[in-house]
């Protein structure tokens, strides 16, 4: 079902865990879909991203996306991390069973709502970047259990 | 590959080497067609003719109230569809549960497009309906109960002749799919008023692709597959014969070693559900703590999620399931734990493990200490167990 890529992100997750004081934080997805990842950014004075961490609740697809997609931002500028699709995602992992198309989706938007997070705490605009949709807490209030 | 522990027995069951003996002659030297003449088609038909009444024996009634089908789909299908179309003239509600098993909901929803009403009865927190839920549902253009025997995902077993018993009272057929049941419990389809019965020979180490419908004697039901005679005449095609046999052999094996099988699975599963509960936190049992299925544990693990658990267990050479495996296409959660009354996130976090009489306490002890360090890995990589360590929810 899965591609090797797949299986040894999600066997062998790269960045697993939190930044403390990170520089900024995007929790995208919801329980209730079975998916939620959280992404920790840490981005220096010259704008690139030293380091990155994702912690995610759901499928092994999950779980390998957020991996890859943190392995991907990793080192590069705030402008090249934007240019990193769900696309890019799903090629470095050789592909996905069309049925988890959806998870790359949400590593690319984790990306950007870590991203959101630090625009909004330093105040400034990052080119392309919108407010995330997906954003966990805006579901727990829309939804009661 | 290094043999698996297979802890995936509600999916489906290896043939015993019984069965396959019994059945291999009926590919081979024995491939009579049963509706010949001669006497190489007479062996099959004599060979089919055992089975039937072996099945028939195990429940209690007459060899001539077992019709043999392609499997427990099937015969779920015949059932509803042409106790529907039969019995159209009295009325057109059929009374059904919110966990039977896809073939018998989809069904009903099939027949909901045609004009017929369902209700689909909730099931308490432990998976059983409320039998005067059942009753009140009733109404005078009822025509069929159909309720499980017991439940695939979470073992619960219902209250099967009280449900029996209501329905003679009413007037009601009542239909069960006994798929996971039939060769784990005992059943009597008199004493318990069932007046169809469906089950399936690869649940019950018996081949796939062989089922049967049991139809009481005197009920109207059409044939559900046009053409032939076979079948008293009732589900046209040249019979599975290898199947039949290899069904019927099965049968005989279950019903022989059901006290003594089913005691030490029994035993053997309360171990498991006993260590998981007291080793592993935030996990919970569902279906019924005492009326389930003998093989059946069915686990809620807090804060992960089913399809990595079960590929971490895979890993590990263990076989098990989350949900149904015919709901793994989906991205649903099980109807089933949604009925008994999980949330969303709790439910993606299922677990079911079934048993068979292979299963050793060796491997339920080896499948409890790799379970507990991989729904510890998931743990530390789950941002819903980072919050709720963090802030309590």
């Amino acid at each position: 079902m899965y591609s090797e890529k797949v299986m040894d992100h999600f066997m062998n997750p790269r960045n697993v865990g939190e930044i403390e004081n990170a520089s900024g934080v995007g929790t995208v997805g919801n329980a209730k879909c079975g998916d939620i990842m959280r992404i920790f950014l840490d981005i220096d004075e010259e704008g690139i991203i030293r380091d990155v961490k994702f912690k995610t609740f759901g499928c092994g697809a999950a779980v390998a996306t957020s991996s890859m997609a943190t392995e991907l931002v990793k080192g590069k500028s705030i402008q090249e991390a934007m240019q990193i699709t769900n696309k890019a995602v799903m090629d470095a992992l050789d592909g996905l069973p069309s049925v988890k198309v959806h998870c790359s989706l949400l590593a690319e938007e984790a990306i950007h709502a870590a991203l959101w997070d630090y625009a909004t705490k330093n105040g400034i605009v990052i080119e392309g970047l919108e407010q995330p949709k997906s954003d966990i807490s805006e579901h727990e209030e829309d939804e009661e259990y | 590959m290094k043999k698996p522990i297979y802890l995936d027995n509600a999916a489906t069951t290896a043939a015993r080497p019984e069965v396959i003996e019994a059945m291999l002659p009926y590919f081979g030297e024995l491939y009579g067609n049963p509706s010949t003449v001669y006497s190489l088609g007479a062996s099959s038909k004599q060979a089919e003719e055992n089975a039937r009444g072996i099945i028939a024996g195990t429940l209690g009634t007459d060899p001539k109230n077992i019709y043999f089908t392609a499997g427990g789909s099937e015969s779920d299908n015949w059932a509803i569809k042409a106790t529907a179309e039969a019995y159209a003239t009295k009325g057109k509600h059929i009374i059904t549960s919110k966990i039977e098993h896809h073939a018998v909901l989809h069904t009903c929803e099939y027949l909901e497009k045609q004009g017929y009403e369902v209700t689909y009865l909730d099931v308490d927190e432990n998976g059983t309906i409320r039998l005067e839920e059942l009753e009140a549902a009733i109404r005078p253009d009822t025509v069929l109960i159909t309720i499980m025997y017991a439940n695939n995902e979470i073992g619960t077993i219902q209250p099967v002749a009280e449900i029996g018993r209501i329905a003679k009272a009413h007037g009601v057929l009542f239909h069960t799919d006994a798929v996971q049941a039939y060769g784990q419990v005992p059943i009597d389809v008199d004493a318990q008023n069932i007046d169809m019965l469906s089950a399936s020979g690869h649940k019950l180490n018996g081949p796939k692709g062989i089922g049967f419908l049991y139809i009481r004697k005197g009920l109207k039901l059409r044939s559900f597959i046009h053409g032939g005679a076979q079948e008293r005449k009732r589900r046209a095609g040249t019979e599975n014969v290898p199947g039949i046999v290899g069904m019927g052999k099965a049968a005989e094996i279950a019903a022989k070693t059901m006290q003594e099988r089913t005691d030490t699975e029994r035993a053997l599963r309360d171990h498991l559900i006993g260590r998981v509960l007291a080793e592993i936190p935030y996990a919970r049992l569902n279906g019924h703590p005492q009326n389930r299925l003998p093989n059946n544990a069915n686990f809620c693990f807090r804060f992960i999620e089913g399809e990595s658990l079960l590929m971490l267990l895979d890993m590990a050479g263990i076989c098990g399931s989350s949900g149904s495996a015919c709901t793994s296409g989906s991205l649903d959660p099980s109807h089933v734990l949604l009925a008994i009354g999980l949330p969303h996130e709790i439910a993606h976090g299922s677990l079911r493990l079934t048993l068979s009489h292979e299963t050793t306490k060796e491997e339920i002890d080896y499948t409890v200490d790799q379970l507990k360090m991989i729904v510890e890995k998931l743990r530390s990589m789950s941002p819903l167990y980072e919050d709720f360590v963090k802030h309590g929810k």
